[in-house]
């Protein structure tokens, strides 16, 4: 293995009351790569991401993001160091329009305060303008979402909520980016789109990108690495390939052969 | 007519007046405004300024409460804490207006800090349960702290002087009141365009995706409360010096659930709508009093009757609205300037 990994999760267990969720889950996501979680429904691959993004506290175990132990660290301090997240159920602010969606994932680049915001003119004025620019050349422009930029994000499409939601999380300028199933519940074409700009966002930004997906075609078609989990623990790692015939994998989706 | 408005640079595309008409309209208001006073006796002239001061206290109270999503019932206490201070400081200590009214704002803001820690673990009800607290303890403390606020009986206050000027008849006030009030609301507006005030939306519509998005919980939601007792503690110095008395009755529970429906009446989140809705709670009520007085010396039986009725009415009147139009005030003016966009072709 190359460089040190940007992320990397060591024997994390959490468990809700008496039901164990996860069990001394352990697992490196290196710069640059996309790695894919599979499992299961209840598997507990939902669970690795709300650990990751400090959502849960695991009960043991650490999680090391760009060498620091961020385990006991609150989300938004995560966010600002570059963790990024999208959710399995559209999480955007419904009272707010995409554009102000979007801004909003820059919020720990910005510097305005509260008294500088109240007077606008001046420093708060000219932080706006730049964060509008580079928005829409570097967000917007990208995900070819100029026309939608003025509306209101409860009246679009589910394909184009999931997108402006990828969206917000790009403008945070992540170097983790981490996907609760980006292609849940979307035609092919949109399906299509979202592999594509996935693909884009790893090749153009260097940003490093954590998946859980259902859907295999697009796993096994964008990601470096997969990982398989069931019942809280890991049962297979490494190249589409390789998990594909892993026999603990077969078991999982198929169930064993009799006899 | 307004054809499409095409913009070249982002900063035209922000602004909140974005086109000409906009801004005619704009003028036309400003003027309208400043030439107010020299056509209205002073009981009116009374009224604006005290609708002036209900603006700045709706507004701050939009703040918390429709754009953070924070439920506060103790939004009086607060205007009573910057009216008690601007009162304290005036008459002991001899302070000017100029400087008593930002520190009525500051000293407001800091007590609504401390009501707004609760925040850090409360949400919802719970949290507006915890303000109603605040609410009866500084009420409580506006009555039996005799010492320093002179109970019941409240403190009275000589008027506010400014650059030389004695603000003593309603018209001297207006030209301070109003003024104000709109540098308030510009304020508050210039807030919901950085990233302050919609961190304080992304707060109100779901909060833990906020968190992950790196805003800092409590820090936002003590923002807005401090945000929101300033204008309060603005509001309440205004009050004063309007009244030039001030007393515990000025700020009860029920005065709380009062901007409370500013607010709702007028649109949450809104600050166009805390403008309407405080204008709407403070001069509907007086509109239903002087079409009564239409009926004066008919006969007194039937004014008794009537004189309980525009309680009703008044209630009636509100009820309607929030049925009809349950985004308020602000989401009707919407509609209908939609309405005028295309005007006279709407298809």
């Amino acid at each position: 293995m190359a460089a040190q990994p940007i992320l990397s999760v060591e024997g994390i267990s959490l468990s809700f009351g008496g039901l164990t969720v996860l069990s001394e889950m352990s697992f490196q996501v290196n710069p640059g790569e996309i790695f894919a979680i599979i499992g299961p429904n209840g598997a507990g691959k939902t669970s690795i991401l709300n650990c990751i993004g400090g959502f849960y506290r695991p009960s043991a175990g650490r999680i090391l993001f760009q060498g620091e132990d961020i385990t006991r660290m609150s989300p938004d301090r995560r966010a600002a160091r570059g963790l990024a997240r999208t959710f399995q159920n559209i999480a955007l602010f419904r009272g707010m329009t995409v554009l102000d969606n979007i801004k909003l994932g820059a919020h720990a680049h910005l510097k305005t305060g509260l008294a500088s915001a109240l007077m606008y003119w001046g420093p708060a004025h000219r932080e706006e303008m730049a964060l509008r620019d580079r928005v829409e050349t570097q967000v917007i422009d990208f995900l070819e979402i100029e026309p939608i930029r003025k509306q209101a994000v409860g009246s679009l499409a589910y394909g184009l909520q999931k997108r402006v939601e990828l969206a917000r999380a790009l403008a945070m300028e992540p170097k983790v980016l981490l996907m609760d199933e980006p292609v849940a519940g979307m035609n092919a074409e949109e399906t299509e789109d979202m592999a594509r700009f996935v693909l884009d966002i790893k090749e153009e930004r260097d940003v490093t990108i954590v998946l859980i997906e259902h859907d295999m075609n697009v796993i096994m078609d964008i990601s470096d690495r997969v990982m398989v989990v069931n019942f809280g623990q890991k049962i297979a790692e490494g190249t589409p390939e390789e998990v594909q015939h892993h026999p603990e994998v077969i078991k999982a989706y198929l169930g064993e052969k009799k006899g | 007519m307004r054809m499409g408005d095409f913009k070249q640079t982002y900063a035209a595309d922000e602004a909140v007046f974005r086109s000409g008409t906009v801004r005619f309209w704009l003028v036309v208001l400003f003027l309208a405004i400043a030439a107010f006073p020299f056509m209205v006796g002073p009981y009116l002239l009374y009224m604006a300024n005290l609708t002036g001061v209900a603006i700045i206290a709706a507004v701050g109270l939009n703040i918390l409460t429709g754009a953070a999503g924070q439920i506060s019932l103790g939004h009086a206490a607060f205007v009573g804490i910057g009216a008690y201070t601007s009162a304290i400081l005036t008459t002991k200590l001899g302070l000017p207006f100029l400087l008593c009214l930002p520190l009525s704002g500051l000293s407001a803001a800091f007590f609504g800090v401390i009501v707004g820690a609760p925040s850090m673990r409360m949400k919802g009800l719970y949290l507006c349960i915890a303000t109603l607290a605040a609410q009866v303890i500084f009420d409580f403390i506006f009555v039996h702290w005799t010492s320093v606020t002179g109970g019941i009986r409240g403190i009275n206050v000589p008027s506010a002087e400014l650059f030389g000027y004695k603000l003593d008849t309603e018209f001297k006030l207006y030209f301070v009141t109003i003024p104000i009030m709109i540098a308030a609301v510009t304020a508050a507006r210039n807030l919901f365009r950085t990233r302050v005030g919609r961190a304080f939306i992304a707060i109100r519509d779901r909060d833990i995706s906020a968190e992950l998005m790196g805003i800092n919980l409590f820090q936002y939601k003590l923002y807005a409360f401090a945000a929101s007792s300033f204008y309060a503690g603005v509001a309440g110095c205004l009050q004063v010096y309007l009244l030039r008395i001030v007393t515990p009755e000025h700020f009860p529970l029920h005065e709380s659930i009062r901007y409370l429906a500013m607010i709702i009446v007028g649109g949450l989140g809104s600050v166009l709508g805390s403008i309407f809705g405080a204008i709407f709670m403070t001069m509907v009520p007086e509109a239903l009093q002087s079409g009564l007085a239409l009926f004066q010396g008919l006969d007194d039986k039937l004014m008794s009757y009537l004189f309980p009725l525009q309680t009703v009415v008044f209630g009636l009147l509100i009820v309607v609205f929030l049925v009809f139009e349950p985004h308020g005030l602000a989401e009707m003016w919407r509609r209908v300037k939609n309405y005028f966009r295309l005007w006279p072709f709407e298809h």
